[in-house]
Formats: C-alpha cells, structure tokens, sequence
C-alpha cells in the first residue's frame, strides 16, 4: 500500500461518443489510476488514445460515460478552480493584455478569513491590488515581468505558453492539467520551458497531469510515467521514474534516463503499430 | 556550335516576392488624391464633348448651375434657401435614425442567436429569406403600413440595414474561439461571465465591421426609401431632377451620398482601429 495521500482516484472511467457518422466509438475503455498529491504524473501513447479526453474529464470539460473520477474523494462534477488547465493552443485572451490575461480567472476567487469581531470564518472576493500582485508574481516567475502590458499577439509562441503557465499557477490550484503545453514549440524554447516547470514545481510543489507525445520530455518531467493503449484506451503500463529531484537538461545525461526512454519508447511505438495495424 | 552551347544554360532572372503592404502613407495618399483629381478632369473633358455633354453634366455644370439654385439664400424669392442643405439633412437623418436603431437591435438579436439554438432556429429562415429581397420590393408594403411620413423611410433603411449587421454580428458570435470558452470554464466562470467577458469582446471586431457595413447598406437603400415620397431628400431630390432631366442635380445628388457615405465609413474605421489594438 502506498501510504501517499491520493488526489485524484480514475476508477473504472469508459467514455464513448458518437462520431460524424453515427457510429459509437470508445475513447476510453476503462481507465484506473490514481494520481498522488504533489507528484508530477506523464501521460504518453499514441495519438488518438484518448489522452486529451482523459485530462478534459479531469477537467470536468466532458463527463465518463462510465465510471467515476474522485478529487480528494469527492466527485467531480464539472470545472472548478482546484484544477488549472494549460492547453496545448495557449488559450490566451486576445484582447487582454498579459497582465490582465493572467488575473483573468482570480475574479472566480475566493479567500477565506476570519471575521476579526465575530471571529466567524467568511469569504471574500480577491481586491485588485491583490490580484496585481498575484500576476506579478507569477509574470516575474516565468520571466514576462516586462512584458505584462503586451497583447498575446506580440508574443511568441514560448511566451504565450509561459503567460499561460503563470496564469494556471496564479489561479493557485491543487492540480495542474497540461496538455501537451510544449507541443507547438522549437526544441530549444522547448527545453528551456521544460526547465522553467521544473523550477516552478521545485519551489510550488503541485499535482502535475501532464500529457505529452514525447518520451523524452515525459521522462524528464514526471515521478511516473503512464504509457496508454491504442484507441480504446486503457493504462497500460506505469512507469516510476526513479531519477533524483531537481532536474534540469543535464539529467538526460544520465544513463538511467536512457534506459528509461529506450524501455518506454519501445512500449509506445508497439501501441503505434497497433494503431496503424 | 560554341554559341549554341552558352544558349543552352538559360540565365535565371531574379524574382522577389510581391509586396503586399499598404507602402507608405504620403505615396498612398497622393496616389489616391491624384486618382479623385484625375477622374474629375477625366468627368469634365467627356462632358464638354459635343456628343456626351447633352445627357453627362459636368462639374461646371454643377458650379454653375445646380449650386447656385440649390445654396441661394434665397433673397430673390426665386428658390428656396440653402436647399441642398435640407436635402442632405433629411438623409442624413433617416440614415442615420434607422441605422442607429437596427444596430441597437441587431446586436441583442444577434447575440441571443448565437447563445441560443431554438432562437437561432426561428430566426434564420426569416433573415434569410428577406435578405435577398431588394428594398424597394417592400415599398408598396411599407407605404400601406407606415404611410407615407418618416416612419416609412427609416423603416427600409432600419430593414436591410438591420439584415446585415445580424448576421455579420452573428457571424462574430460563431466564430467563438472555444478554447477560451474552456479556459474560462476551467477558471470557474459560470455562463453569464463567459458571455460577457469571453463571448462579447470576442465578437467586438465583428460588431464595428457590422455597423460599418450596415452604414453603407443604409445609403444604398436611401433612394429607395424616398421613393415612398417625401420632397426633401437626396433620393427624391435625384428623382425630381431625372423627371425635369436636371443631370447637373442628378450628379451633385450622387456625390454628396458618396461624400457621406465615405466621410462615415472613415469615421467608423477610425474607431475600429482604436479599440481594436489588439488585433
């Protein structure tokens, strides 16, 4: 028994939906995993095998058809600000500034205090200064502090995913969703904002969710990688990467990293030929 | 042999790819302002051809002719006084009040069709099926139910203007990034929020393109609107002078719509560009 508190508990999660012409289709076909607190959890497996279906009812963006999905053992009905959600398309408003982009979800905040005369606790909306030193914060963390009066399209493509990396740890949440944030990026902004996460989760541990299609980015990142079949999807194998905390780039240098990328590619490329079989 | 040989290898030209920018200001604006001066000497050299001249009035026939009739102060008691002025206050008015007032529809209607399916399902047939009706098709119905007052000329210009802003604001609705809509739903923002902070701002672009549109729209549909009878108006100012065979009055009319028309259409682009920086 592992005696790490559980987050987030999948039990049994099937999802089917109808494609453009009628047929059923399974997404997911019965997927357990638990995900424990302040781990930093991959997701890998071929495309199409319901990663992204699986992170959006974590989400509560879509519900099981089957099944159920507890967080910290109650279940989840919908969105809810204990998750954060960073998208593979930076999902950035455009007409916000950085700034303004970034304190964007802390209106849906709300900060419990005690009444100092009737000592009762209550809850109250965040104030703008508040906020203000919240995307500060978290701007001057990913390293945008310069730039929080800029609109999303002035920025590149790592900016954009960095504004939108601090607006999913401004929001404070107990779990972070990530689904293939890096995917549209350059390999060296891509290396470089790995690392960033690595600091953030370094110095704010958090439940990571994090799906990736790269085995080496999972490697690196994750406490234990999760390699999925091919469509339906299922959990295949659970990977527990033991390479010391803090990474950064010169972790892949070690040998274990390897061993551990040659064995889990292996495992993913069979469930890639499945698919194309 | 030689010659034919150094033939053989053909040299190859040097291309650049085609400049789409705007270029600069100055050379755009004098380009555009030597195009206007070119078209009026262009207008008065036909005009004083023997042949043409008889049906095309020239720009000396509008000086000498139409404006002194049209903007006499009217102390000989011969014309009425600063009557063009009339006329372009008239249609300015109806443009305006029935564009004014089918933008201030079309945009609850519009967003209602975009948020809702059942509303966008009764409506749709309906806008557009009167969208490809001419507007002067509906003067006979109109006149029979507003009669002949203003009502009934703002009501057309209010119709086909309010058409186009509908479905172009609509169009804006649609084209809804839903990425952002799941953003802020993760954030917790309930539907009511979303509407207002993702789906209206997000709409905005489409909602000045819309009024543009809808502006030009309504000076196109001004004539017919007069044609449900009115004495002041550029529109009817145009078909009294087409009856008289007044040409002169006939092109001052046409111009000074035009002038209104693009004096607007700059305005409202003006706007768009400040308060749509982020774009």
């Amino acid at each position: 028994m592992d005696e790490r508190k559980k987050k987030i508990s999948i039990e049994g999660v099937k999802k089917r939906f109808l494609s453009h012409d009628g047929k059923e289709v399974i997404a997911l076909n019965g997927v357990n995993l638990g995900i424990y607190e302040n781990e930093f959890v991959c997701v890998v497996g071929p495309s199409g095998c319901g990663k992204t279906t699986l992170l959006n009812i974590i989400a509560g963006l879509e519900h099981a058809s089957e099944g159920k999905v507890l967080i910290n053992g109650n279940p989840i009905v919908g969105p809810g600000n204990d998750r954060g959600v960073v998208f593979q398309q930076y999902a950035l408003f455009p007409w916000l500034t950085v700034k303004k982009n970034v304190e964007f979800g802390l209106a849906y905040k709300y900060i419990k205090e005690t009444d100092p005369s009737t000592g009762e606790a209550r809850y109250r909306k965040l104030t703008k200064a508040e906020k203000a030193e919240i995307s500060e914060k978290y701007l001057r963390m990913v390293d945008l502090q310069d730039f929080s009066d800029s609109y999303p399209k002035e920025l590149s493509g790592g900016m954009k995913q960095r504004v939108a990396i601090a607006r999913g740890y401004a929001m404070n949440p107990e779990v972070l969703l990530m689904d293939e944030p890096f995917g549209a990026l350059d390999a060296q902004t891509r290396a470089q904002l790995q690392e960033d996460l690595l600091k953030t989760w370094d110095t704010e541990k958090k439940t990571c969710f994090f799906i990736t299609h790269d085995v080496e980015e999972a490697v690196l990142l994750a406490s234990r990688v999760v390699i999925m079949s091919a469509r339906p999807g299922r959990v295949k194998e659970i990977i527990d990467v033991d390479l010391p905390y803090p990474r950064n780039q010169a972790t892949k240098l070690m040998p274990r990293f390897n061993e551990y990328k040659n064995a889990i590619w292996e495992n993913v490329y069979q469930e890639y030929l499945e698919v194309k079989r | 042999m030689l010659s034919k040989m150094n033939k053989g290898v053909p040299k190859q030209k040097e291309r650049k790819l085609k400049d789409f920018s705007d270029g600069s200001a100055r050379v755009r604006v004098l380009t555009m302002v030597l195009s206007v001066l070119c078209g009026v000497l262009l207008w008065y050299l036909l005009s004083i051809l023997p042949g043409v001249g008889v049906i095309l009035a020239g720009p000396q026939d509008i000086v000498n002719d139409a404006m002194p009739e049209l903007m006499s102060d009217g102390s000989d008691g011969q014309f009425e006084a600063y009557l063009l002025l009339k006329h372009i206050y008239w249609s300015f008015r109806r443009v305006l009040g029935g564009w004014l007032i089918a933008f201030v529809i079309a945009l609850p209607v519009a967003f209602l069709m975009g948020w809702y399916k059942t509303f966008r399902n009764i409506l749709d047939p309906w806008i557009q099926f009167f969208r490809t009706i001419p507007p002067i098709a509906l003067i006979p119905l109109v006149i029979l139910l507003m009669g002949t007052g203003e009502r009934s000329k703002i009501s057309v210009i209010f119709i086909t203007s309010f058409l186009v802003m509908t479905v172009t604001i609509y169009q804006g609705v649609k084209n809804l990034d839903l990425t952002l809509v799941k953003a802020a739903y993760t954030f917790g923002a309930g539907d009511l929020s979303i509407f207002i902070r993702v789906v209206v701002p997000s709409a905005f672009p489409f909602i000045l393109t819309a009024a543009r549109l809808g502006v030009s729209t309504a000076l196109t549909t001004l004539i017919a609107a007069e044609m449900t009878g009115t004495f002041y108006g550029l529109g009817s100012m145009i078909q009294t002078a087409q009856i008289y065979f007044r040409m002169d009055k006939v092109m001052l009319g046409i111009i000074c719509i035009g002038v209104i028309g693009f004096i607007l259409d700059r305005l409202l682009l003006l706007a768009e560009k400040k308060l749509t920086r982020w774009q």
